[in-house]
């Protein structure tokens, strides 16, 4: 038993040395950090102890910027991928012709380079000396004036962040929800064919409740992904985001470590336990929602 | 008679009805191909437009004030240029190397908890499992800011132990594999037990070839995380010998070349979206069906 017991953690050494160095100790640094005010990097010395670094971040205007813009990103963007997901997985799911080909198409963004991308995205949106742009175009076309949403006013580079942004979650979400309509038993439609129910009324009475775990689970991942928002905004509008004013409470977080603005860790850990928090509070509250709602 | 015209009555009324049920249904099933083929397009059209940019020529591109759909004259000049003015060549073997490095190490780490985890047995087991567990809550946000200092600390900034280091374990893996080793059956394990075969033994010649789909779909979900990272080594990395494709296609924007030459940079973005298509096409069925059953994107 002893020798069982020996070879068993030997097993489990390599796991345990890099769990315990890079996410066990970080945890509880991050914490001593956190309390730790006017840390300096250089000599490693701070001065005192206390909330000085959560009351500084959160009176930095920066800091109160991106807690709008991820909180906009998050409003906006979780309900239009999610519904929009889920009316084309319903469509996607009751044709036959084709369906795989369309399946493989929605997926792709999942396997791309969001830095990559974004960079396409931009260009499709900014509008420059030599040209208006792509999507320009198309608002000219239909008789709109030319707005550069890259470098423009703020609620139209917001609306370039949610477009690319449901575009690259929209992967995820159309597979996760066609797998569960695929895996709904038909003998319920049936029934309900045979009484005569409209197909609206099969949507809203039998597939809704069936699928309502799977919608939770995509809400509640989606919530937590959206909070989260960093690279896409990186990819649109380049790593300063504070001069862009796009930027967000990740992107604070690593601006506060690292780069011309960098060398606080302390406030940087701050900033990512007020983070933690925020996600934490939202995905009980979507928990418990969800015990109310949601049909096992 | 009577019984006759109201008969024929009948059979043209159901006729009618059923014809107008299959205009119907004609009508919503075109309607759903149209919507979702209008999909298809916005999520194909930015790979399109990377693809026409990236062929088009510098001058071509900057004298269209609008923009064209088609190119009569492509060139690959930018892809010339791309290797040449940028180190791109370097950037992605750096990323090769990087993906393949992670990726192997972490097959080997999580494999040996998983097997402990569902096949040894030892004291503190479950609690052990349970605290493992607890750990996927954690945020990578949340642990990045203490592992970059730890690996400035160690003076391992821009080197490939440095990059790899902190992301050769997921919790999450080991959860997957040790769900999956357990559904063998234990029969299996005690025969080998009786035979004399060894542990180690057990493991390689019997576990991982029973469990192989779950490792293939674990290995291509974690190619595709670290083909596409970006934070971490942008974080341990400013020697652009060191810089993966996403760093070096950041890099590329804020300085010279993409601000001046955009088909040079859609060249570069065409150049390291590839390997993954290419993979994602091979793969087609493997990814999906990984993704669905535990991918997480983030």
């Amino acid at each position: 038993m002893n020798k069982n017991n020996l070879k068993a953690w030997l097993y489990l050494l390599p796991a345990i040395l890099f769990l315990g160095a890079f996410m066990v100790y970080p945890l509880i640094d991050v914490l001593i950090y956190s309390f730790e005010e006017g840390y300096n990097f250089a000599s490693q010395s701070y001065f005192g102890t206390g909330l000085y670094n959560f009351s500084y971040v959160l009176h930095d205007p920066y800091f109160l910027q991106a807690v709008k813009n991820t909180f906009i990103i998050v409003i906006i963007t979780v309900p239009v991928s999610t519904g929009l997901a889920l009316f084309i997985s319903v469509m996607l799911s009751s044709i036959e012709k084709l369906r795989e080909l369309y399946q493989t198409i929605f997926f792709l963004p999942y396997v791309t380079n969001t830095l990559a991308v974004g960079l396409v995205f931009m260009i499709l949106f900014k509008k420059t000396a030599y040209s208006d742009g792509m999507v320009n175009m198309i608002i000219n076309f239909f008789g709109g004036t030319s707005v550069d949403f890259i470098d423009g006013p703020y609620w139209a580079k917001m609306l370039v962040v949610c477009i690319y942004t449901v575009w690259v979650v929209m992967p995820f979400k159309i597979l996760i929800l066609t797998s569960a309509l695929a895996s709904l038993n038909p003998a319920y439609y049936k029934a309900a064919r045979v009484d005569g129910a409209s197909s609206f009324r099969i949507f809203t009475k039998i597939t809704l409740p069936m699928i309502s775990p799977t919608m939770f689970y995509l809400i509640i991942t989606g919530f937590i992904g959206a909070f989260k928002a960093y690279s896409d905004e990186v990819a649109l509008f380049g790593t300063d985001l504070n001069a862009a004013g796009m930027n967000t409470i990740v992107g604070y977080v690593y601006d506060m470590l690292y780069g011309d603005s960098g060398g606080y860790p302390s406030y940087a850990s701050a900033a990512a336990l007020i983070l933690f928090a925020i996600v934490l509070t939202i995905t009980v509250i979507n928990l418990l929602i969800s015990r109310k709602k949601v049909h096992y | 008679m009577n019984i006759d015209i109201s008969d024929n009555t009948v059979n043209e009324a159901l006729r009618k009805s059923e014809q107008a049920a299959r205009l119907r249904r004609g009508i919503g099933t075109a309607v759903k191909y149209i919507l979702l083929s209008i999909w298809a397009l916005i999520v194909l059209f930015p790979f399109y437009w990377m693809l026409l940019t990236s062929v088009k020529s510098y001058g071509s591109y900057n004298t269209e004030y609008i923009p064209k759909f088609i190119t009569l004259s492509p060139t690959l000049e930018n892809y010339v240029e791309v290797f040449t003015a940028v180190p791109l060549a370097r950037y992605f073997i750096n990323t090769v190397i990087f993906t393949l490095a992670t990726t192997a190490l972490m097959l080997v780490v999580i494999v040996l908890a998983a097997f402990a985890f569902s096949r040894l047995e030892f004291r503190g087991r479950d609690t052990l499992f349970t605290v493992f567990l607890s750990l996927m809550m954690i945020p990578n946000e949340l642990v990045v800011i203490t592992n970059y200092v730890t690996i400035t600390d160690l003076n391992l900034r821009n080197t490939f132990l440095g990059l790899i280091l902190p992301s050769v374990t997921s919790v999450f893996y080991i959860y997957l594999l040790k769900e999956n080793f357990s559904q063998v059956p234990n029969e299996l394990y005690k025969a080998a037990k009786v035979d004399g075969t060894s542990d180690f033994r057990y493991l390689t010649r019997v576990m991982l070839p029973i469990c192989r789909p779950t490792l293939v779909t674990i290995t291509i979900l974690k190619v595709i995380e670290c083909w596409n990272s970006y934070v971490w080594p942008r974080l341990i990395t400013d020697d652009q010998m060191y810089f993966l494709v996403s760093n070096g296609i950041q890099e590329m924007r804020e300085s010279g070349l993409g601000r001046e030459n955009i088909p040079a940079m859609m060249a570069a973005v065409v150049v390291i979206s590839l390997p993954l298509i290419i993979l994602f096409l091979i793969f087609r069925k493997k990814i999906m069906e990984g993704v669905s059953r535990g991918g997480i994107k983030g």
